[in-house]
């Protein structure tokens, strides 16, 4: 099933414009094809009206809560009726911002959420690349054991890690407050090496060995053939890693203690549930800052949605 | 494994090297490692990440629940008494560690039902629209990649005792409100959850409905089947594997559940109606210093997680299994 899945996915892009009506007529290929080349072709699966409907109330209901929390951001004062969905230019500030940002400082903060997920990147993406080629493109004793093992790992549930990693990283290690100590437990993301290595193993080993007979050094092969073969794998693995630590609130807030280091989500989050409380426009402030902390993921997303569909993530789930 | 004719003459070689590396001969030692043994040295940083950074603290939680376990400063060497099962009667014996796992079931029996049927009428709906369909696509995972912590805040907002929700609710209003509410407390987290990760399951099954051929609902709606039995006769049979998938990862991330009960409900509350076991894990294992208790409460956890994990799986997988 998830090797038919694979097998078809490149296909699919290759096929997407010039024989496109002849596949088409064979077996749909619904996901890939854009929303234009489908049109007319079978007017048997279109969506009925009700169908639209439920799919606009739903973006309606994903969507409402952000547009909400940008408006409640700007308000002076909290309108929670009706009326405050909808802008009142007379009820706008830009106050909010400047509160949050005296009590928690937004820049500091989307700095060390930064070092932190750049951290994390940096290390899925250099070690990643190097198993993943490895994985897919070289033979070596142990090979299958490193697979199983990065099979195994994504199913290692973090509550059970939480316990020795804190009396580890903080308590014998002294990493307490410091970067390493966040990155560390994230430093490898898992998906992202099985994604790397899905796009190797999809290009030819001929290729490889023809590289390897004319006597390049597999870090040659691995830096100017292999690499620049797999530029998209290198985005939606930056993108799938980019969620966890810039969302990750738990760890680092275990780890951190002293306000310079944190990252935003456990500075806000420190917010919310203590100094809320004593501010005059408490929500203003907290949206101020909810809308710092949540433009940065949704401008990516927004600006690389193409590199983040569905078969993308299904052949690094699906396995 | 790959095409041994593709490499010609060294294939050969290297397959007469590799019967004969029961006998060590330097020359041969390259072969025993592999082809291309440096593919040892490029596994070696993730091996050394995985051994360190899971497989041992892994080992290192169960040593500590059977352990009588604290917190020492770096370096101090403390005898730590091998206690058996006293951390795990410690933990079921308590009386808000038995309300925890009651409330992470109240979630799951909201959570998991609605994670599957949303994320599969919408990805089905997504998988046929034309018009529109990036749009669409993007407003459903805009909440998946957006942190808990920013969501939670204007949650908070909609939800609070005179806040949107109660207005456009008016006289329906719950009194207390949402959050404040010890019985609407846990199905408000569950129902905030779902709704935060459900782009993630539409982009699961929407990648299972491309394997579904067309030919299934062609032929279908040729005998006279409409929409609801093509969609119960072939779509839901046709992404079962993905329903499995979606059950288990949405039950793992309902057991994981920390930061909305530490945010929406203020720590878990109004009196302990809405605590999950991992809060009381960073409550009694870090706030209170017992993390022999705490690792025996993940312990028992993750067991209780694998067990209604494989009940779900005999459940929504039917007989294929």
């Amino acid at each position: 099933m998830s090797t038919l899945n694979k097998a078809a996915a490149p296909n699919d892009e290759n096929h997407g414009d010039d024989d496109g009506v002849s596949v088409r007529r064979r077996r749909r290929l619904p996901g890939t094809s854009g929303p234009g080349k489908t049109a007319g072709v079978e007017k048997r699966r279109n969506l009925g009206a009700g169908s639209f409907a439920l799919l606009a109330l739903g973006a309606f209901v994903f969507l409402f809560p952000f547009y909400y929390m940008f408006i409640g951001s700007l308000q002076t004062s909290p309108d929670t009726s009706v009326a405050g969905a909808f802008p009142d230019p007379s009820n706008v500030t830009g106050e909010n911002y400047t509160n949050i940002n005296n009590s928690i400082d937004l820049l500091k903060g989307l700095a060390n959420s930064g070092i932190f997920t750049g951290g994390v990147i940096f290390f899925t993406v250099v070690f990643g690349l190097l198993v993943g080629y490895a994985l897919a493109q070289m033979q070596f004793r142990g090979k299958g054991l490193v697979f199983g093992m990065m099979l195994l790992v994504q199913m290692v549930p973090f509550q059970l890690l939480l316990i020795p990693l804190y009396v580890m990283i903080v308590r014998d290690y002294g990493l307490a407050d410091t970067y390493l100590g966040m990155i560390l437990p994230f430093a490898i993301n898992s998906t992202a090496v099985f994604v790397f290595r899905q796009y190797f193993l999809q290009l030819p080993s001929t290729l490889f060995e023809a590289a390897r007979i004319d006597g390049a050094s597999e870090l040659r092969i691995l830096w100017q053939i292999a690499i620049p073969l797999v530029k998209p794998a290198i985005v939606t693995a930056i993108l799938l890693t980019f969620i966890g630590p810039w969302n990750e609130f738990l760890w680092p807030f275990l780890v951190t203690k002293d306000q310079s280091i944190q990252p935003l989500a456990v500075s806000l989050a420190n917010y919310i549930s203590n100094i809320a409380a004593t501010a005059s426009n408490p929500f203003g402030a907290i949206l101020a800052g909810a809308c710092v902390l949540a433009a940065p993921a949704v401008a990516l997303f927004i600006f690389f949605q193409r590199q983040f569909i569905s078969t993308n993530i299904g052949s690094s789930v699906k396995g | 494994m790959s095409l041994p004719s593709a490499d010609g003459g060294p294939a050969t070689l290297v397959t007469a090297g590799h019967r004969a590396d029961r006998q060590p001969a330097p020359r041969k030692r390259k072969n025993f490692l592999g082809r291309q043994p440096l593919g040892l040295l490029f596994s070696a940083p993730y091996v050394i990440y995985i051994l360190g950074v899971l497989a041992y603290p892994l080992g290192y939680a169960v040593y500590i629940s059977f352990h009588d376990f604290f917190f020492t400063a770096p370096g101090v060497q403390v005898d730590r008494p091998f206690v058996g099962l006293d951390n795990y009667i410690t933990v079921l014996s308590d009386p808000a560690v038995q309300r925890s796992f009651a409330n992470i079931g109240v979630f799951l029996v909201i959570n998991v039902p609605l994670t599957v049927g949303l994320s599969l009428i919408l990805a089905n709906a997504l998988n046929r629209v034309t018009r529109l369909k990036t749009f669409f696509r993007v407003s459903y995972y805009v909440p998946y990649v957006t942190a808990s912590v920013a969501v939670v805040g204007v949650w908070l907002f909609l939800f609070q005792q005179d806040g949107l929700v109660n207005a456009l609710l008016g006289p329906l209003a719950p009194n207390p409100s949402w959050l404040t509410n010890s019985w609407l407390a846990m199905p408000t987290v569950a129902l905030f959850v779902t709704w935060k990760q459900l782009g993630f399951f539409i982009l699961l099954y929407l990648a299972a409905l491309q394997n579904i051929p067309d030919e299934l609902y062609e032929s279908a709606s040729v005998d006279g089947g409409n929409k609801w039995v093509q969609f119960w006769n072939i779509t839901v049979p046709g992404v079962r594997s993905a329903s499995v998938l979606v059950t288990l990862l949405a039950t793992i991330t309902g057991a994981n559940l920390f930061t909305e009960p530490y945010l929406l409900t203020g720590g878990g509350g109004p009196d302990g109606a809405s605590t999950s076991p991992v809060f009381l894990m960073y409550q009694k294992g870090i706030l209170q210093g017992n993390p022999d208790v705490a690792a025996a409460l993940g312990v028992m956890l993750v067991i209780g997680v694998l067990l209604i994990a494989l009940i779900q799986k005999r459940l929504v997988g039917g007989k294929e299994d």
